[in-house]
C-alpha cells in the first residue's frame, strides 16, 4: 500500500514536472524583455538629447521624430498604445552602456550600424530607418563650395563617441590635409561653438547637419557641402540575446515601411481589412496569424499603422514638413527610386 | 620575526601574481576551460587574497604586544577582523559574478587587449606626438598628460592668486580688502561648470577672429581660435641649460654661506638680489660668449578661405585650455585664499607685535615670523583644494579640452565599448593622481611642521 502511494506520488510529480517544463518553454518563447515591458506597461526607449526630425522634445515634453516613431510603433504593437513609451535622452557616449546595462530596451537614436558595434559590444541592429552619410557644413561667406577647397589648419567641430570622429580622420588623412578636431560631448555645444566661430566647419551626418542648421542663430548663413564622405545607415538597436524582442522591434519598423509600399495609411488602415490583396490583409491582421510568432495578438501591425502611421507619413510629419530634408533621397521606397526595401511580412 | 618574514613573502607573491596577471593574463585559462568560468572570479582576486594574508601575518607579528597591552584573547581580537574580511570578499565575489554573468549573457568580452589596438581617432591638442595610428594605451598616456598639464597649471595659478587674495583680505586698505572679499564671495558661490561655460562661451567668444586680432605684446595674438605665441628655436640649447644649472647650484652655495655668515658674524647678505643677479648674468653670458642664440618663429596670418584665417607657425594654445585653466584657478583660488587668511589669522597678534618691536619691517614680519608658522595651518586644507582642482579638471569634457575623461572615458570607451575596463582604469588613474599629490603635500607638511624632540 505504502509502496503504491509512493509510486503514485512519483508519477504525479513526473507529470507535474513535464507540465511545468512545457509551460516553461511556452513562456520562454515570450521573451524576458517582452514580459518585463508588458508588466511595466511602457516601452523604455533611448533617444537623442534633441535632434529635430529624429528625436526632439517640444516645450511640453512631447517627443517627436522618426526615431521616436519606431519606439511608438513598438509600444503600439506590444502594449496597444503608442503613447506608452518612456523616453530616455542619451548622449552618444552613454547610449550603448544604457542599452547593454538594461536601462533601456530599444535604442532609437540615429545610431550608425557598423560591424564592430554589431559584433563586439553585445548589441544587435535590427534594421535601417534612415540612410545617411557624413557631410560638412560651412559658412556661406567663406566661399567654400566643395571639400576640395579645404586647406591645412582647418578646424572641424564634431561630437565625441560617434563614427564621425573616425570618418573625419579617414577623410582628412586620405586628402593629406592637417586639421584641428574639436570634439564636444553634446550636440548643442558643438553647434554653439561652430556658430560662434570657433571652427571653420561642422561635420556630422547630413541629416544631423540639416536638423542642427535650424537651431543656428541665422540658418541661411550656412550651407551643407555636396560631398558625402561615408555611409551611415541609422537604425534602432536592441540588446543581444533576446531574439523575440529583436524580431518585434525589427518587424515593427518593417511594418511601417511595408505599409507605405502597399499604400496603407493611418487614415485608411481599418478599411483595408476588406482589401482584395492578401498581402494587405495580412498587414492589417485580417488574414494569417503573424502576431503569434512573437506572442502578440493579430492586430499588432494594424495598431502600428493606425496609431503611428506608415514610414512615409512619419517622414513627412517629422522631416519633410519642418523643412529639414524635404527631398527623401535614398530614403524613398525601392519602387520609387530609393533604397528602402524590407523583407515581406508573411 | 617569523611572522614578519612570512608576511613579506606573501606580499611578494601578491605583487608577482598581480604582475603576471597584468602582463600574461590568467595562466589557468587554457588548462581548465570548464572549471575556469566558476573559478575565474576567485582567481582574479588572488593578489588581494595574498595581500590580506600578508597583512594578517604582519599584524600577527605585532599582536602579542597588543594582547599584552589590552588584555584581550586571541579569538576576541581576531573575530571582528575575520568577519570584516569575509564580508568584503563576499561583496567582491558577488559583484564580479554578477558582472560576469550579465556580460556573458550579452556577449560582451572582458579584457585589456584592446589597449594595444589602433585608436584611429585624432586629438585636438597633445603634448607628445600623437596620431590616430597609435594604440589606445598611447592615447591614454597623451590624454593623461593633458589632464596633468591643466592640473599643474591650475595649481600654480590658484596658489599665486590665492596667496595674494588671502593676504589682500587682511590688508589695512579698505579698497583692497573689500575687493578681495567680493572676489572670494563671488567666485566661490557660482557652480564651477557654469564658470567654465562662461569663460569658454562668453568670455572667449568675445575675442576677435584671427584676421581682426591686434597683436598683444607685439608678436602674440589672442583670438577666438586660440592664443598664438612665437616659438623659440634654440641654438646650442645644452650650453644654456648647463649655465642655468650652474646658476642654481651656485645660489644654493651662496645661501649656505649667507646663513653661516649670519650665524657666526651676524652679517646679513642680500641673498635674494644676489640670486636674481646670478640667475640673469650666467645664462646671459652664454649668449655673449657661449654661442647660444635664439630665433623666433613668429606666427603668420594664413588664409584658409574667404572669411576664415589662422595663424601659422609658432605655438598655439587652444582656447579650451585657456578657459579651463582660468575657470579652475579662479574658482579654486577663492578657497586657497580663505585657507591663507585662516592661516595668518591663526597666528596670535602678539607674534606680529613682538616681531615689529624687534625692528623688523612689515615685509620681514610676514616673511620671517608669520608665514613660516601660518604655513603649518595653511598646507593641509590647501592640499584638499589641490585635489579638488585635479578632480574638477574632468569637467574639461564639457568644453572639448581633450583630457582623460573626454578622450579615454569618452571617445575610447565609445569606440571599443569596454565600459567596465575603461571606467575602472580612469578611476584608478584619478585615484593615483590624487594620492600622489596628497603624498607630496604631506611630505612638504612634514618638512615644515614643528619638529618635536
Amino acid at each position: 500500500m505504502f509502496k503504491l502511494i509512493k509510486q503514485f506520488t512519483s508519477f504525479v510529480a513526473m507529470v507535474a514536472m513535464l507540465f511545468a517544463f512545457t509551460t516553461e518553454t511556452m513562456a520562454a518563447k515570450k521573451s524576458k524583455t517582452l514580459k518585463n515591458t508588458q508588466k511595466k506597461g511602457f516601452v523604455r526607449c533611448g533617444v537623442s538629447q534633441g535632434l529635430p526630425g529624429f528625436s526632439n522634445a517640444d516645450a511640453s515634453g512631447n517627443w517627436t521624430g522618426v526615431d521616436v516613431d519606431v519606439c511608438r510603433a513598438v509600444a503600439a504593437a506590444v502594449l496597444g498604445d503608442a503613447n506608452k513609451v518612456k523616453f530616455t535622452p542619451l548622449s552618444a557616449k552613454e547610449r550603448f552602456t544604457a542599452l547593454t546595462s538594461g536601462e533601456i530596451d530599444v535604442l532609437s537614436r540615429n545610431t550608425t550600424w557598423t560591424l564592430s558595434r554589431d559584433a563586439d559590444i553585445g548589441l544587435t541592429f535590427v534594421g535601417v530607418n534612415f540612410y545617411d552619410g557624413q557631410g560638412f557644413m560651412v559658412r556661406k561667406s567663406s566661399g567654400i563650395t566643395s571639400t576640395s577647397q579645404f586647406k591645412d589648419g582647418i578646424s572641424a567641430c564634431t561630437n565625441i563617441g560617434t563614427t564621425t570622429e573616425l570618418n573625419m580622420r579617414d577623410f582628412f588623412n586620405s586628402k593629406g590635409i592637417s586639421y584641428e578636431p574639436v570634439a564636444f560631448e553634446k550636440a548643442d555645444e558643438v553647434v554653439a561653438a561652430y556658430d560662434a566661430g570657433r571652427c571653420d566647419t561642422y561635420t556630422t551626418d547630413k541629416s544631423g547637419l540639416a536638423a542642427q542648421r535650424t537651431k543656428m542663430s541665422n540658418p541661411d548663413e550656412h550651407i551643407v557641402l555636396p560631398e558625402t564622405i561615408s555611409k551611415e545607415p541609422l537604425g534602432p538597436v536592441v540588446r543581444q540575446g533576446d531574439s523575440v524582442w529583436e524580431d518585434i522591434v525589427r518587424w515593427s519598423l518593417n511594418t511601417m515601411i511595408e505599409a507605405e509600399e502597399y499604400g496603407i495609411t493611418s487614415a485608411n488602415a481599418d478599411s483595408m481589412k476588406t482589401s482584395d490583396n492578401p498581402a494587405i490583409k495580412r498587414l492589417v491582421g485580417a488574414e494569417g496569424e503573424l502576431g503569434a510568432a512573437f506572442g502578440l495578438d493579430n492586430e499588432w501591425s494594424l495598431r502600428i499603422i493606425k496609431q503611428v502611421g506608415n514610414y512615409g507619413e512619419s517622414y513627412k510629419r517629422n522631416i519633410a514638413d519642418p523643412g529639414i530634408l524635404p527631398d527623401r533621397g535614398p530614403n524613398e521606397l525601392w519602387t520609387k527610386g530609393g533604397i528602402l526595401y524590407v523583407p515581406p511580412a508573411r | 620575526m617569523k611572522f614578519r618574514i612570512l608576511a613579506y613573502l606573501f606580499f611578494f607573491i601578491g605583487i608577482a601574481d598581480l604582475f603576471t596577471k597584468i602582463f600574461y593574463g590568467n595562466i589557468f585559462s587554457d588548462l581548465t576551460e570548464d572549471y575556469y568560468e566558476i573559478a575565474n572570479p576567485i582567481l582574479v582576486f588572488t593578489p588581494v587574497l595574498f595581500f590580506s594574508i600578508g597583512g594578517i601575518f604582519l599584524k600577527e607579528s605585532k599582536v602579542s604586544l597588543t594582547l599584552e597591552n589590552f588584555g584581550t584573547s586571541r579569538i576576541k581580537y581576531y573575530s571582528p577582523q575575520f568577519i570584516c574580511l569575509t564580508i568584503v570578499v563576499l561583496i567582491f565575489l558577488f559583484f564580479t559574478f554578477n558582472a560576469q554573468i550579465n556580460m556573458e549573457n550579452r556577449g560582451i568580452d572582458f579584457g585589456f587587449d584592446f589597449l594595444s589596438q589602433e585608436a584611429s581617432f585624432d586629438m585636438q591638442f597633445s603634448l607628445m606626438d600623437y596620431d590616430g595610428q597609435d594604440p589606445y594605451w598611447w592615447a591614454y598616456v597623451v590624454a593623461l598628460l593633458n589632464t596633468l598639464l591643466v592640473a599643474v597649471l591650475g595649481i600654480i595659478f590658484c596658489t599665486i592668486i590665492g596667496v595674494i587674495v588671502g593676504i589682500a583680505r587682511l590688508s589695512p586698505n579698505f579698497l583692497i580688502r573689500n575687493t578681495a572679499a567680493w572676489y572670494v564671495e563671488f567666485f566661490r558661490n557660482i557652480p564651477l561648470l557654469l564658470q567654465i561655460f562662461f569663460w569658454y562661451y562668453a568670455a572667449l567668444r568675445a575675442l576677435p577672429l584671427p584676421q581682426d586680432a591686434s597683436p598683444l605684446f607685439g608678436v602674440t595674438y589672442l583670438t577666438i581660435k586660440g592664443y598664438y605665441m612665437p616659438a623659440f628655436i634654440w641654438n646650442n640649447l645644452n650650453i644654456f641649460t648647463y649655465s642655468v644649472l650652474a646658476a642654481i647650484i651656485s645660489i644654493i652655495f651662496i645661501r649656505y654661506y649667507a646663513i653661516k655668515l649670519r650665524d657666526t658674524e651676524g652679517k646679513q647678505l642680500p641673498v635674494f638680489y644676489i640670486s636674481i643677479a646670478i640667475l640673469i648674468i650666467l645664462p646671459a653670458l652664454t649668449f655673449l660668449i657661449g654661442g647660444v642664440s635664439l630665433d623666433f618663429e613668429i606666427p603668420v596670418l594664413k588664409q584658409l578661405s574667404a572669411t576664415s584665417f589662422i595663424y601659422d607657425g609658432g605655438i598655439a594654445v587652444p582656447p579650451e585650455l585657456i578657459a579651463l585653466t582660468l575657470a579652475l584657478s579662479l574658482y579654486t583660488a577663492t578657497f586657497v585664499a580663505e585657507c591663507v587668511r585662516a592661516g595668518i589669522q591663526g597666528i596670535s597678534k602678539g607674534q606680529k607685535e613682538a616681531a615689529a618691536s624687534l625692528g623688523l619691517t612689515p615685509n620681514q614680519v610676514l616673511k620671517l615670523v608669520i608665514m613660516p608658522q601660518a604655513l603649518r595651518i595653511i598646507i593641509p586644507p590647501t592640499t584638499n583644494q589641490y585635489l579638488n582642482l585635479t578632480k574638477n579638471s574632468s569637467l574639461a569634457a564639457a568644453i572639448a579640452y581633450p583630457d582623460l575623461v573626454l578622450v579615454f572615458a569618452g571617445t575610447a570607451l565609445m569606440q571599443t565599448g569596454r565600459a567596465i575596463e575603461i571606467v575602472s582604469i580612469t578611476m584608478l588613474t584619478y585615484l593615483s593622481i590624487s594620492l600622489a599629490i596628497a603624498a607630496l603635500m604631506n611630505w612638504y607638511n612634514k618638512l615644515i611642521e614643528i619638529k618635536e624632540k
